[in-house]
């Protein structure tokens, strides 16, 4: 909204760049401490749990790298949907909008399925310090996925509706830049969780 | 210092009746970066009030040994949220109240980048700080200390809600603070008025930017602290639970990390302030413009690097404790570097000694005196003996009330003639400053010997013939003058917005923007946007267009319209913390509800009118 916002205040962009972009940017920055501190916290405690299940005991890798992939994919949808919506092909923007959605969506339907799975092996939340770690720092990550699932469905069904047009591209760029944030966050929480188990 | 004569007092007068005119809904609603100052500077005030009365009652019971005024109990509470309050309720949103006021005319912008979000932030801060100070109606206050050291506040050592007061509404705050940093880094990044290069910008200006850019790195890391103890108080997990792993010192850690950089988000805003005040004041441009701002980077920079100086007393090993020892000695060099060059703007300049200029002297001297201490415990080895010490307290009290309040203080001398549009009286406010720096002195400056002499922090009482009656007398006498000191103070403003004398634009002679408008602005405050060509426009030669006046011919810009949504989304906030506080899905997802419908309203609603 700022480009308006920036309009309607009579105001010119010191720097060139659309006002909204740079408060995506440096809330990704603020975003990088969050999940910064969270990682460290699991790290910290990483081999400390003094009570099973254990890591090795549950981590299912295979199953985990189909989501990463999935969630990976998302991405690339992300990249056609502004595409489309940059050339004004609207038709194809509502397919990649959704289907970015739909693949963010599977992610997170592994991601409940394998919660379930763990709790049901004994490893909840209050079991030791794995269960603490391990839930907090993969349900945050799980939880901006669902805001980024929202908000690219709300572009989804603006975009059905005629609301939204090749003139808010830039809207679609920066629920993309944080589309494309979330996934390289997984890609870390993936290496360090899942590959150095 | 031809402005005076661009913009005649006559407008001033018909800008004050705009600028604040409407009801109770249209400051509920409004998206205006000035009235959301006042709401800032209004609240803060409040709530440094309260702090205050907070210090009194614990002034009083310390008065004299062995005393039964107050409790352990109350005394508890009352230490860890007058710490709470002043570091997060006023210091921070008084800060913030300038932030929201000054930025914007500074950098000849006629807003914030996001009115809206900026509106936000403010009922998110009011809110939340309600909430806060609610505990205190259901079973007690936060008493775990300011900075609620694990493993004092797991339920075991903390039953009841107490705590979670605390946590939750430190979360709350959280939100408003990063939300206004992100908004005040895009604002002063992209809206600068044409020619006002990053090195043309008022140093307040600048130190408003570094301040943000601190938010917004430092906050996260008590965020994550803060939800690991919810996490262990609410759903039983094992973060901070020594019996199972759990270790204790990743709360400091976490703590810390935030809680020294959040020491200079405290300070940065206020050497901003004296940075623009003691040159105005003394005649001059400000010595080592460069030198200044770059300072305040590597002050902000090394504060990241210096987090475990709070923790010397934890063991941490003698490599951590000497790196920690040295980056914390650092820090003393581009402190030092401001004060010599504010020192050198007053050399040979030729001085207004007006109150404004008082409390900025009375800041560097007192400042100084911090500083000195501060580097002091800086040496793990003295560290050790001052730790958890009544040295400590004189300590952050020098930093944070010589530093930070006379300086907020000098702010307000300075600003408030533009904010309201009338003068403070000058004889008040020098009584004002003589009683403050007089008090100030006497309440806190034998606290540096009752540390030395060993007595603790944080205890309710002492016994007698100790040593300590005397000086704690002198200490409790003299907070008492200081409260009484805030009462002229107060006065002189009541005084004032009856009968005060009108600022017209530019009461000080000052040379930058906010100068060159009237007092109070306009809405849109500048119906022409300037451009500048120095960094004192209103000083140099060329200030016909950084002054391009307020000309009736050209038609007034169109401003945001006033909105309910950042209000709406801040009340779904306070009902989902509500919702955590009882552990109550349903009035958890009630709050979430509230949060999509404002946060929808807001995305679809059309800025203008």
């Amino acid at each position: 909204m700022s480009q308006t916002e920036a309009a309607a205040v009579g105001m010119h962009s010191a720097t060139g760049l659309p006002s909204r972009k740079i408060l995506m940017w440096t809330f990704i920055g603020s975003e990088c401490m969050l999940f910064g501190s969270l990682i460290i916290v699991y790290m910290v405690y990483r081999g400390k749990s003094l009570v099973g299940p254990y890591p090795a005991d549950l981590l299912n890798i295979p199953f985990i790298t189909v989501t990463t992939f999935v969630l990976l994919m998302s991405s690339l949808m992300m990249v056609l949907a502004l595409a489309a919506v940059q050339r004004g092909d609207m038709k194809w923007a509502r397919v990649w909008l959704f289907m970015t959605a739909l693949f963010g969506m599977t992610f997170l339907g592994g991601q409940v399925y394998e919660f379930t799975h763990f709790v049901h092996e004994g490893l909840t939340l209050k079991t030791n310090l794995f269960g603490g770690s391990f839930f907090l720092l993969t349900g945050t990550h799980g939880a901006h996925v669902t805001v980024g699932v929202i908000w690219l469905l709300s572009l989804f069904f603006m975009a059905q509706s005629g609301r939204l047009t090749q003139d808010n591209a830039e809207t679609v760029e920066i629920a993309g830049l944080y589309w494309h944030f979330v996934d390289v966050v997984w890609i870390v929480l993936f290496t360090l969780i899942y590959l150095l188990v | 210092m031809t402005v005076s004569s661009t913009n005649p007092a006559g407008g001033a007068r018909h800008a004050h009746e705009g600028t604040y005119s409407g009801g109770l809904l249209s400051w509920v609603t409004t998206v205006d970066h000035k009235r959301i100052g006042v709401m800032y500077g209004v609240s803060a005030f409040f709530f440094f009030l309260v702090g205050g009365l907070e210090a009194l009652l614990i002034r009083l019971q310390l008065g004299s040994p062995e005393s039964t005024l107050i409790d352990p109990d109350l005394y508890n509470q009352l230490f860890t949220m007058h710490g709470t309050t002043m570091v997060f309720l006023a210091i921070m949103p008084l800060s913030a109240a300038f932030f929201n006021f000054i930025v914007p005319l500074q950098i000849g912008a006629r807003d914030v980048a996001f009115p809206r979000l900026n509106a936000f932030s403010f009922w998110v801060f009011f809110l939340g700080a309600l909430f806060m100070n609610a505990s205190f109606l259901f079973g007690g206050a936060p008493d775990a200390g300011w900075f609620g050291y694990a493993n004092l506040t797991s339920t075991q050592y903390s039953p009841g809600m107490r705590v979670d007061f605390w946590v939750i509404g430190l979360l709350v705050l959280g939100v408003s603070s990063i939300a206004a940093a992100l908004n005040f880094i895009v604002t002063i990044i992209n809206l600068r008025c044409e020619g006002m290069t990053l090195m043309r910008m008022p140093l307040f200006t600048w130190m408003t930017l570094i301040t943000s850019f601190l938010l917004v790195m430092a906050f996260p890391a008590i965020t994550v602290g803060l939800v690991l103890l919810m996490f262990d108080r609410m759903f039983g997990t094992l973060f901070f639970n020594p019996m199972a792993g759990g270790d204790v010192l990743l709360w400091q850690h976490l703590f810390w990390i935030f809680g020294h950089p959040e020491v200079y988000i405290l300070l940065l805003p206020g050497l901003g302030m004296v940075s623009e005040i003691v040159p105005v004041f003394s005649r001059k441009p400000l010595f080592g413009y460069a030198f200044v701002v770059y300072s305040g980077i590597l002050i902000a920079f090394l504060g990241f690097g210096v987090w475990a100086h709070h923790m010397f007393s934890v063991g941490l090993g003698p490599v951590a404790n000497t790196v920690f020892s040295a980056a914390t000695m650092l820090i003393a060099i581009p402190t030092g570097v401001k004060i010599f060059n504010w020192i050198a703007t007053l050399w040979g300049g030729s001085l207004r000694m007006r109150t404004p200029l008082y409390f900025s002297l009375g800041f560097i001297a007192m400042f100084i005196i911090g500083g000195l201490s501060g580097v002091m415990h800086a040496s793990a080895a003295a560290d050790l003996q001052q730790t958890d010490t009544y040295f400590i307290v004189a300590h952050i009290h020098y930093v944070l009330f010589g530093g930070v309040i006379f300086a907020l203080f000098a702010g307000m001398y300075y600003w408030i003639p533009k904010i309201t549009g009338r003068m403070l009286n000058d004889r008040l406010g020098k009584l004002h400053f003589w009683v403050m720096v007089i008090s100030f002195n006497l309440t806190f400056f034998p606290q540096h010997f009752l540390g030395l002499h060993g007595m603790p922090r944080r205890t309710f009482t002492y016994e007698s013939g100790l040593g300590f009656e005397t000086m704690n007398l002198m200490s409790t006498i003299g907070s008492l003058l200081l409260g009484a000191s805030m009462l002229i103070f107060i006065w002189n403003v009541l005084r004032m917005l009856r009968t005060g004398e009108p600022a017209g634009p530019n009461p000080w002679e000052g040379s930058t923007l906010e100068w060159s408008i009237a007092s109070p602005p306009q809405h849109y405050n500048f119906r022409v946007l300037p451009k500048v060509h120095s960094r004192d426009p209103l000083w140099a030669e060329d200030t016909m267009e950084s002054v391009p006046g307020d000309d009736p011919d050209v038609p007034e810009p169109h401003m945001p319209g006033p909105s309910y949504y950042p209000f709406a989304t801040a009340i779904g906030i306070v009902v989902m913390a509500v919702g955590g506080l009882t552990t109550t899905l349903p009035v958890v997802l009630a709050g979430v509800a509230v949060i999509l419908f404002g946060i929808y309203g807001w995305a679809f609603q059309p800025l203008e009118h």
